[in-house]
Parts: structure tokens; C-alpha cells; sequence
């Protein structure tokens, strides 16, 4: 007999009661608080604030938990939460120049005003599994030096100086940012519009884009000419009171790629750059985002636009993960309808051409 | 924070997708970029005609959700219930009860009319995109009417298979003017936009498009004259009410073959069994 599809409402109700006892797992097993999330999985945190586009570091140590570890799902938690709040204006743009760097590393220069700050990185790790975390046992204190208070300036601004490197180009003209969560993204996007959805975008789109750029697919040998991680302050400009006022301070990676340019007829040979910025500790999505900001350019360049990380409207449609895997997941729901229709013409047609052999055989 | 405003979406957003809706309705078939939000449920998942929705129910609507043309498939539930507990407006499964429907891949059996409004969720609002991926192309096809593409494709159809193999999504030209996607509700239901009584609107939240079809709306789909467009057919009527001109969808009942054929429309099939079981 036809089982009606009823109960829907009733199957939802439990599936997510189901969820919620699988998130907790077993029982005996002590919960994982959100403060342990926001201060052990540091970096699951630092890539959910990113993408999720809000810095918040409680909001996604929740989310986390939430979404049983899914970063992605974390990420989409955080936008929908992002969708809530109001809007009061934008923030003076920050100054990375004045940061309080916790890491700062080039790779074209051996030493540099401000040094070489390897800070907290896996670099150069073994990567040997260290069966002594498993028993809680508590790290060796850090070493501890005197900060010399050396100013460390932007490494790409030492060769602007000599004119080796462009200037820094933002691409639009106007005060205002342009912002894609305000007005939907159009073609051909400014460079800060661009920058904007690669800072959203998914690490790993971005990672296996900049790694092509790497393989010869718009080959651009990038330098990573600096990656610095440091708090700076975010100063907004309240219009009433019609100076800049310091809201807080957050915690940045920057990344800037200097790649080689043979020059055009408008520029001489020189540098060229690609940027990259992420909440938090990203260097990995940072330096990713630089490498394919610097491959977006090519029109601009005057280069020839022949790989996929070159092409603005491929990079920038698909590279938001909430979006990817809502659509690629919107499979799952029922298309009986569409379906039906396509078995009714598949049908169709087998029985005309199998009526069209017969007669063809008589 | 389980405090929201009514329908969700802030006053502000409400404003801007109105605003859009507006313009929609002033070109008929024209896709109007939007500033689609974030919401709480996945994109294609229906974001768009959520959006739409939220922008303009009242507090008296009534509202009606179906997928695939049935009120209780999961994501109809799901999006039933969103509004049930950000705006508290009234449901209800009976068409003709309700003031806005909110549906995906079907328009209800039940002939609309002049005070409801019809929302459809949408995926890819362009219908020009399978031929043309490029949104920077498509929008100049658009704007120069430069529909040849699309003529080409169904007539690669009928010299390849004798048919036009659009099944769902099948295009149709809106007021001699833009061709749109109805969305992927099956062809089937294509003549019932046409002249329409009911506002229609359409919502692609990931895409970022809203268009329209006002009320009383010539819609045509494509065709040539020596393949004029036809609809689906069955051999059988509905099994559960004996249906003979609804959208009928297929039911496997057994591993031995067996299957039964049912109105995809709930409402309009439990309505007309009910009526039966009244006249016996």
C-alpha cells in the first residue's frame, strides 16, 4: 500500500533530537566547554572568524561545538548570526605598519629593520605525533626576551622606496568600501571588492587556486615578500562626535606576495603585489589569498588571462563556501517533481525509437 | 537573541528587497540584482523565496508552504515552521485559504487568484545559463533580446530526439519581452502562469535575483510552430482520486516493479478524495 509522505514534522523533530545526542557524545566523557574550544583549537576558531566574517572569538568557539567540529557548518552558523546584527558604519582602515607583531618572517630579505619573528608557527616542526598531549602534560614556558621597540615598516615599502615595487592600488576611486554583503557582486569587481569575498572565501578553494598559479597554470613565481600575525586597533569615526575613537583590538594575519613583472607600454619592469588578510592566525589561507588577488590582475596587468585564477568571474562566483555547500547540499531535498518529468520523456522516447526500429525492420 | 524581528530580516532589509520587488514587477521577467542576506538556512535551500516572503507578510497573511507540491515533504515543514516562529502568522495547507504560498517545483492545482501571492524558491534564475555560464555575458543577451542561442538549443532538440527535452525549467517569454525561468517547476504547470490572476514572485537567494510576473501576465513558452509546446500526459488518472488532469508523481510500491501514480498536489488531491467520500 502507498506510504503518504506524512510526518514530516514529526521525523525533523527527531533527527534533530538525535543530533543534539551525538553532538554530546558519550556522557561519561566530559563535555567540551566553549572556553576550552576558543583557547585549545585556536586556529579552528581564527578560520571560522574569518570566513564567517565576524570577529567574534566566543561566537565561534560556539558555533564549533554546535556544528560537531564542521567548519564549514561553524562558518555558516556565524553568518547567520552576522545576518542579525546592526550595521553602524565601517571602521578607519586598520594600520598593519603599527602592528603589535607576534610573527613576522620575509623571505627576501635575510635580516630587515624590525627582524625576523618566527612567533608561534609549525614551521620546521617534525611532524611526529607527540603521544605525551595525550596525557595533559603541561608545555615548557615560552622563551622570554625584551621586545626593543624597532619599528618594523612594511617590507614592499622598502622597495617602493627604490620604485622597484608598484605603488598600493585599491582599485575603486570612492571613500566608501564597496561591500558585497550590502550590494550583490557584479562584474567587473574593484580590487577591495575582490579582496573582501577572497577574505570570505574557502580556504581550500583558495589553496588549490594559489597552488595552481605555483604549477604553471598563470605562472607568476611569487616571493612571499612579508607575513606578519600581531594585534592592531580598530579606530571608528562616531559621526557625532566626528574623530576616530578606538574600539578594541583584534588579531590579524597579513600576508603580501611580490611576484616579478616583465612590464607593459604603460609600466616599466618592476614588482607587483598580491594581498592577503584574514582574522587570526590564516597564513596559510593568507598567503593562498595573495597569491590568487595577484593572479586576479591580470587584465589589469595586461597579462594574458589563460588559467582558472586568472578568470574574476570562475574565482569569485564559487569560492564562498556557504554558498557552495548550500547548493551542491540542496541535492539531498526532494526533486520527485523534476524527475518525474524527466522519466516521463526518457520513456517516451525510448518507446518511439523502438517503435521507429520495428517499422524500419518490417 | 531568540528575539527577532517580525519575519526575521531586519526593517532595513524588508525595505531593500521591496524595493527590488517593485522594480521586478515594473519590468516583468527581468532579473533584479539584489543584496540577498545570510540566512538561517542553507543556500538552495530556499533563502530567496524566504526572503521574499519575510518582505511582505503581514501579520493577517495566511500562510502556505509546499515542495513538489506536497505541504509535509521536509523542507516545506521546515520553512512553515521558520515563519511560524519569526512573524506567528497563521498556516494553513488549504490553497484557497491562503494569502501567500511559498512554493518549490510545483504551482498548486488550484486555479489563484486575485488576493494571493505566489512565491517560488529558485536556484538559477538565469535561463540562459547552461548555454552561457558567464553572468557577464547573459546579461547582455538580456539587454540586446538576443534569444537566438536558446532558439537553437530547442531546435537541436527536436533534430536530435524529435522532442524538446525540457522536461522542468522549461523557458517561457514574459510579456514579449524577457525569457525567464519559471524555476524548475515541471513544463507542465507552465500555462497556469500564463494570465495569472495571483501576483508571482521570485526569489534566487544565492544568485542574488528577485523578478516577477504581475497579475494578468502573458507568458508563452518557447516553441516553433510545427513543435508547439505541449504538457505532460499519463495513461492513468491519480490512483488515491482519480485525477485525470493534475501533475501525477510516480511511487514505487514494491521491489517487483510495482508503482502507483498520485497527485503531486496534497491539498488538491486529499480535497477532491474528500469530496468523493461526501458524495458516496
Amino acid at each position: 500500500m502507498y506510504v503518504a509522505v506524512k510526518g514530516g514534522e514529526q521525523a525533523i523533530d527527531n533527527a534533530h533530537r538525535l543530533l543534539a545526542e551525538k553532538r554530546r557524545g558519550d556522557q561519561q566523557v566530559a563535555e567540551v566547554t566553549t572556553e576550552q574550544i576558543s583557547e585549545q583549537l585556536t586556529l579552528a576558531v581564527d578560520r571560522v572568524m574569518t570566513e564567517g566574517s565576524l570577529y567574534d572569538r566566543s561566537l565561534a568557539a560556539l558555533a564549533i561545538k554546535q556544528a560537531r567540529g564542521d567548519l564549514i557548518e561553524a562558518i555558516f552558523l556565524v553568518r547567520a548570526s552576522r545576518t542579525t546584527l546592526p550595521r553602524f558604519g565601517y571602521s578607519q582602515p586598520i594600520d598593519t605598519g603599527s602592528m603589535e607583531i607576534s610573527r613576522r618572517i620575509s623571505a627576501t630579505y635575510k635580516d630587515l629593520p624590525g627582524g625576523q619573528i618566527l612567533g608561534p608557527t609549525f614551521d620546521y616542526t617534525h611532524r611526529l605525533l607527540e603521544p605525551g598531549l595525550e596525557d595533559g602534560n603541561l608545555p615548557e614556558p615560552a622563551a622570554l626576551g625584551d621586545a626593543d621597540d624597532q619599528p618594523a615598516p612594511h617590507v614592499l615599502g622598502l622597495l617602493s622606496e627604490e620604485g622597484l615595487m608598484e605603488a598600493p592600488s585599491s582599485g575603486g576611486q570612492d571613500d566608501e568600501p564597496d561591500d558585497l554583503t550590502r550590494e550583490p557582486l557584479s562584474f567587473p569587481a574593484d580590487r577591495d571588492l575582490r579582496l573582501q569575498n577572497l577574505a570570505r572565501g574557502d580556504e581550500g578553494f583558495l589553496l588549490a587556486l594559489g597552488y595552481s598559479t605555483q604549477r604553471g597554470f598563470a605562472r607568476n613565481h611569487p616571493f612571499a615578500g612579508e607575513i606578519r600575525l600581531g594585534t592592531v586597533e580598530v579606530e571608528f569615526v562616531p559621526e557625532e562626535l566626528g574623530f576616530p575613537i578606538v574600539l578594541g583590538e583584534i588579531e590579524v594575519t597579513e600576508c603580501e606576495m611580490v611576484n616579478q613583472f616583465k612590464g607593459s607600454k604603460k609600466a616599466p619592469p618592476q614588482f607587483t603585489r598580491g594581498y592577503g588578510l584574514t582574522f587570526g592566525h590564516c597564513e596559510r589561507k593568507a598567503m593562498s589569498m595573495a597569491q590568487v588577488d595577484r593572479a586576479l590582475r591580470a587584465k589589469e596587468l595586461g597579462e594574458d588571462e589563460i588559467a582558472p585564477a586568472q578568470d574574476e568571474e570562475f574565482v569569485l562566483s564559487h569560492c564562498d563556501n556557504v554558498q557552495a555547500t548550500g547548493f551542491v547540499e540542496h541535492l539531498k531535498l526532494p526533486h520527485y517533481v523534476d524527475f518525474q518529468s524527466e522519466l516521463e520523456l526518457v520513456r517516451r522516447m525510448r518507446k518511439e525509437q523502438a517503435e521507429a526500429l520495428r517499422e524500419a525492420a518490417e | 537573541m531568540t528575539r527577532y524581528n517580525f519575519a526575521y530580516l531586519n526593517e532595513q532589509t524588508k525595505k531593500m528587497i521591496r524595493r527590488a520587488l517593485l522594480k521586478a514587477i515594473a519590468i516583468p521577467g527581468y532579473q533584479v540584482p539584489f543584496a540577498s542576506r545570510e540566512m538561517p538556512m542553507p543556500y538552495g535551500w530556499g533563502t530567496g523565496g524566504v526572503q521574499v516572503t519575510a518582505s511582505i507578510l503581514t501579520a493577517d497573511d495566511v500562510l502556505k508552504v509546499i515542495d513538489q507540491g506536497a505541504d509535509d515533504t521536509t523542507n516545506a515543514v521546515s520553512i512553515r515552521k521558520f515563519f511560524k516562529k519569526t512573524a506567528e502568522v497563521r498556516t494553513t495547507e488549504v490553497t484557497e485559504d491562503a494569502s501567500v504560498i511559498q512554493t518549490r517545483h510545483r504551482i498548486p492545482e488550484t486555479p489563484l487568484r486575485e488576493d494571493q501571492i505566489l512565491v517560488y524558491q529558485v536556484p538559477i534564475p538565469e535561463p540562459l545559463r547552461f548555454l552561457e555560464p558567464r553572468e557577464t555575458e547573459t546579461r547582455k543577451m538580456h539587454a540586446y533580446e538576443d534569444y537566438g542561442l536558446m532558439h537553437v538549443k530547442l531546435y537541436e532538440d527536436i533534430s536530435q530526439h524529435g522532442h524538446i527535452a525540457t522536461t522542468y525549467a522549461y523557458p517561457v517569454s514574459v510579456e514579449g519581452r524577457y525569457v525567464m525561468d519559471p524555476s524548475p517547476t515541471p513544463k507542465f504547470d507552465n500555462p497556469k502562469m500564463n494570465d495569472c490572476p495571483a501576483l508571482q514572485l521570485f526569489g534566487a537567494g544565492r544568485e542574488k535575483r528577485i523578478y516577477a510576473v504581475p497579475p494578468y501576465t502573458r507568458v508563452v513558452s518557447l516553441d516553433f510552430e510545427d513543435h508547439p509546446f505541449e504538457v505532460q500526459q499519463w495513461d492513468a488518472p491519480c490512483e488515491l482520486c482519480g485525477a485525470r488532469d493534475t501533475f501525477l508523481d510516480e511511487v514505487i510500491t514494491d521491489d517487483a516493479g510495482g508503482r502507483m501514480f498520485v497527485c503531486s498536489d496534497t491539498d488538491y488531491c486529499s480535497k477532491r478524495q474528500a469530496e468523493s467520500e461526501a458524495a458516496e
